[in-house]
């Protein structure tokens, strides 16, 4: 079980530490276009700063803030999100082609926001992902039979 | 200048390598790796690699490094010693995997070679026509994307696997 962090140091840093990462990993979502950066590791950032609260505020309020069940929904949805903008185009001919996703847009810009779509299921399954893997690893509580 | 910071970097990650290999404490080891994957970054940015060197910082540095933590919460710090005869047989396999890619190096194009069969096969018509295609100037993104973007879907999907094997495996409450 991890304990909240008896340092009221660490606890505060990192309660004024996380909105900052978040922040920073949606940054690096959306500037992914143009920079280095995209889904993938704004996925692993945003991951990150739930792992942070849980080491330094302690399971039980971590628990009360994030849901693991809600997480594993939230990977899913991401991947399906990714799958559905891969369909979207699919009336065409071509799976994955997002210059026909149904957008009033121009082809080169439905591209531009398939990406982009695509981009964010990435980040919400990589997030969740690793939420839940971190969850399951380090609950010492709840023991596999051997 | 940059050579010889390139240079030590590449030491650095030899010397940490085995530091981490040789380690008898566990956690240790772990940490070593997690400076390992740090250095790793920097010699992916250095060699131009940047969309890698961010990847390999946020994983290599740090999911990676957190999740062994988290293994070894669930099992020992105490690293259990490998059977004398496996020992040989790993030696053995080592010195064979070793000598082959160490032969096959020099067929290897140099680095940043632009007549690499790599730089010339389908990697410039990608750079010409990610902008006038996709409106996306990094062309890491555009190809992770788009161009390939069949390759990032079933990574998604194996990731969320990893996950859902996790959460089958190891699950708490309300099973």
């Amino acid at each position: 079980m991890i304990e909240r962090h008896d340092s009221l140091v660490v606890v505060t840093f990192v309660r004024v530490l996380m909105p900052l990462v978040q922040l920073f990993a949606l940054y690096v979502l959306a500037y992914g276009h143009y920079g280095p950066g995209g889904g993938f590791q704004a996925g692993v950032i945003l991951g990150a700063s739930y792992i942070l609260m849980l080491l330094a505020l302690g399971r039980e309020s971590f628990e009360r803030r994030v849901n693991e069940r809600a997480c594993l929904a939230i990977a899913a949805a991401g991947v399906l999100l990714f799958l559905a903008a891969g369909i979207a185009g699919f009336a065409g001919g071509t799976l994955l082609d997002y210059a026909r996703l149904p957008l009033p847009v121009s082809a080169v810009k439905a591209r531009y926001y398939g990406i982009l779509l695509i981009e964010i299921g990435v980040t919400a399954a990589v997030a969740a992902t690793l939420i839940v893997l971190f969850c399951r690893l380090a609950d010492t509580e709840h023991q596999p039979e051997p | 200048m940059s050579e010889t910071i390139f240079a030590m970097l590449l030491v650095l990650l030899v010397v940490l390598a085995v530091v981490a290999i040789r380690a008898g404490d566990l956690l240790v080891a772990v940490i070593v790796l997690g400076a390992y994957g740090f250095v790793m970054s920097l010699v992916w940015a250095v060699v131009g690699a940047v969309d890698v060197a961010f990847t390999e910082a946020v994983v290599g540095a740090g999911a990676s490094t957190v999740l062994f933590l988290a293994a070894l919460l669930r099992t020992s710090r105490r690293r259990s010693p490998l059977p004398s005869r496996l020992r040989w047989v790993a030696l053995a396999s080592v010195i064979a995997v070793g000598t082959v890619l160490l032969s096959v190096t020099a067929a290897l194009p140099l680095w940043g070679d632009p007549d690499a069969p790599p730089a010339r096969h389908v990697s410039p018509r990608y750079l010409v026509a990610t902008v006038a295609e996709t409106a996306t100037p990094n062309v890491v993104t555009s190809v992770l994307a788009d161009y390939r973007s069949y390759d990032t879907l079933i990574e998604t999907v194996v990731i969320f696997s990893a996950g859902l094997g996790a959460w089958l495996l190891l699950a708490g409450r309300d099973p």
